[in-house]
């Protein structure tokens, strides 16, 4: 008798997990934000770690960043179905990482188009099946080469797209974070979903090129908004002050590269010395920092 | 009662303790018929360390650097050191042949792990007598990690060669040379069925380095070393000369057999050393 209870209990709490919709907030009229905590992604987070949303038009629906995992895609879904009756018309894909791209399934539709950097179905090629053999493992998660759904509107310079009186102007960006990263800036409210371009409290990762991020965030600075999306940290009203702690991380982090790489250090005496200082300012400074510096060193070796 | 189960416990979860620590599994199996068939092999740290972080930050650039302990005399030297990393798909990372002219048979470079494993390097002397020594790392996904960061980049500088020495070279001692050569080298696992992107392994095979033509390093290496190969070698500057590096690329069909295989290019480099 017992074990009918269990099972019932886990029926249901599989349906209630399923049907509960995704916490958002309307943080500018019809753009929906879900803000995540940080964390390592794990068997307990599932990998749902990123900020993700909406932006509803008076047409449509675009979601931007599908979720960590199916799970939060479907919960995302749900969340778009509460607050509006509009159907989604875009899934946009800010870059490759899964926290961003697990919950493409969820959306999948004939009047769904995914749209992503022109390079993001290369990166998704040669990515996936490294995610893919570790999602069970590492994130407690069950995903095949179906949850990863590649772009069929590729974005190669710009590209806006209507939501129905409202113009969302797509901006694929050279190497930085990674080298597929796509931004989205919402004419109507000024607010630039940067995603993962731009980290705040949560160290910054690279996985793309560091030279290529600090130009990138050259060109950001200059611009004007009224609000910013991180894809990692809370929401941004003071641009482009918010973006100093990752710009200062980053150009530091290459500063003292360079000088190793001068001196002749070696990318394991680099490893253990550099930017050490920045260790306070930054949540999951442990899991990423390293790892930064290596790809950063072997990166830099060879920029003369 | 208690007792005893905890002491169940502890049985059983001893062998899992082991495993996560490295086993020698695949080296007692596989490894060590295929490469050293009815040979003896001492295991000691006496004559090559071994140093590898024991967590890898990026599994596609584990640094790791095998450090001699005897120099290198015509009487006396080290002839050759493998290199193996057990749990990945194609476990020898190379075979480095060293001369006495070599200086020093210490060698430093960037490898991929693609699992927890054991690394070990074996050393042969010119007497013949074979010595292993070993190490363990937590490392995932080196092999089927991205093909670097930016691949366009590296496509672009493909072949580019650099050396790096130290400042103060004195004439007749050991100097050590750093030699970076740009290439993805492409292991051929990053790839699946999924979309055109399909791409075959594509790797630099064959590494030869010279002083004024006398040989310093003979490498033959495979897709363990990380995209852009990254040496630190040792050579004994005894007069103004060249160093010289040749090496050539391979591309196979399969990731983890050699014998459909096509040649590639040849590349060739040197830097004027003078001491």
């Amino acid at each position: 008798m017992r074990f009918v209870f269990i099972f019932f209990g886990l029926v249901a709490s599989f349906v209630c997990h399923a049907m509960t919709p995704l916490s958002v907030s309307e943080v500018a009229p019809g753009i929906y934000l879900h803000l995540s905590e940080h964390h390592w992604p794990d068997r307990d987070n599932h990998g749902e770690i990123a900020n993700i949303g909406f932006i509803v038009g008076d047409r449509c629906v675009a979601v931007i960043d599908s979720g960590g995992s199916p799970q939060q895609g479907i919960a995302l879904r749900n969340a778009i179905k509460q607050t509006t009756a509009k159907p989604v018309c875009y899934v946009i894909n800010t870059h490759v990482h899964p926290d961003h791209i697990y919950g493409n399934g969820a959306f999948k539709g004939t009047d769904v188009r995914f749209v992503g950097h022109h390079k993001l179905e290369r990166a998704m090629a040669t990515r996936a099946p490294h995610y893919l053999s570790k999602a069970d493992e590492t994130l407690d998660i069950r995903v095949t080469a179906d949850n990863i759904i590649p772009p069929d509107l590729q974005v190669k310079d710009t590209m806006t797209i209507n939501l129905g009186n409202r113009e969302l102007v797509l901006t694929a960006h050279a190497s930085a974070h990674t080298d597929n990263d796509l931004s989205v800036y919402d004419k109507n409210t000024e607010t630039m979903w940067l995603a993962d371009l731009l980290f705040l409290e949560h160290i910054p990762v690279i996985d793309g090129s560091l030279k290529g991020w600090l130009s990138e965030l050259a060109k950001l600075e200059k611009n004007h908004y009224r609000l910013v999306i991180p894809g990692h940290g809370p929401l941004v009203k003071d641009w482009p002050a918010a973006l100093q702690p990752e710009k200062a991380y980053l150009t530091h982090l290459a500063d003292e590269i360079r000088a190793a790489i001068k001196q002749g250090k070696t990318l394991e005496y680099a490893v253990e010395h550099v930017g050490l200082a920045a260790k306070q300012q930054w949540q999951l400074f442990e899991q990423f920092h390293r790892k930064n510096v290596t790809i950063a060193f072997a990166e830099l070796e060879w920029e003369d | 009662m208690k007792l005893l189960h905890k002491f169940a416990c502890l049985f059983v979860l001893l062998p899992a303790i082991a495993l996560a620590e490295g086993d020698d599994i695949t080296w007692n199996d596989t490894l060590k018929s295929q490469f050293f068939a009815g040979k003896t092999i001492e295991e000691s740290d006496a004559i090559i360390d071994l140093e590898v972080p024991h967590r890898a930050e990026d599994p596609a650039i584990v640094p790791v650097r095998v450090s001699s302990k005897i120099p290198q005399t015509k009487d006396k030297y080290i002839k050759k050191i493998w290199v193996f990393v057990d749990k990945n798909p194609f476990p020898l990372v190379g075979e480095f042949e060293f001369f006495p002219e070599s200086g020093k048979a210490d060698l430093a470079m960037r490898i991929r792990v693609n699992t927890y494993s054991n690394i070990r390097a074996i050393a042969e002397t010119n007497d013949g007598k074979l010595t292993m020594t070993k190490k363990f790392v937590k490392a995932s996904g080196g092999c089927s990690a991205p093909i670097g960061a930016d691949l366009d980049e590296a496509m672009k500088r493909l072949g580019k060669v650099k050396f790096r020495l130290d400042d103060q070279i004195k004439a007749g001692e050991p100097a050590q040379a750093q030699l970076m050569i740009s290439h993805p080298n492409i292991t051929g696992m990053q790839m699946d069925q999924m979309t055109r992107f399909v791409r075959k392994s594509h790797f630099i095979d064959q590494l030869k380095v010279t002083f004024n033509d006398k040989p310093v390093l003979n490498a033959k290496i495979d897709i363990a070393i990380s995209a852009d190969p990254n040496f630190r070698l040792y050579f004994v500057p005894d007069k103004a000369g060249e160093l010289k590096a040749e090496f050539s690329d391979i591309s196979c069909e399969s990731p983890i057999k050699r014998d459909v295989c096509d040649k590639g290019k040849s590349y060739s480099q040197q830097y004027s050393v003078t001491p």
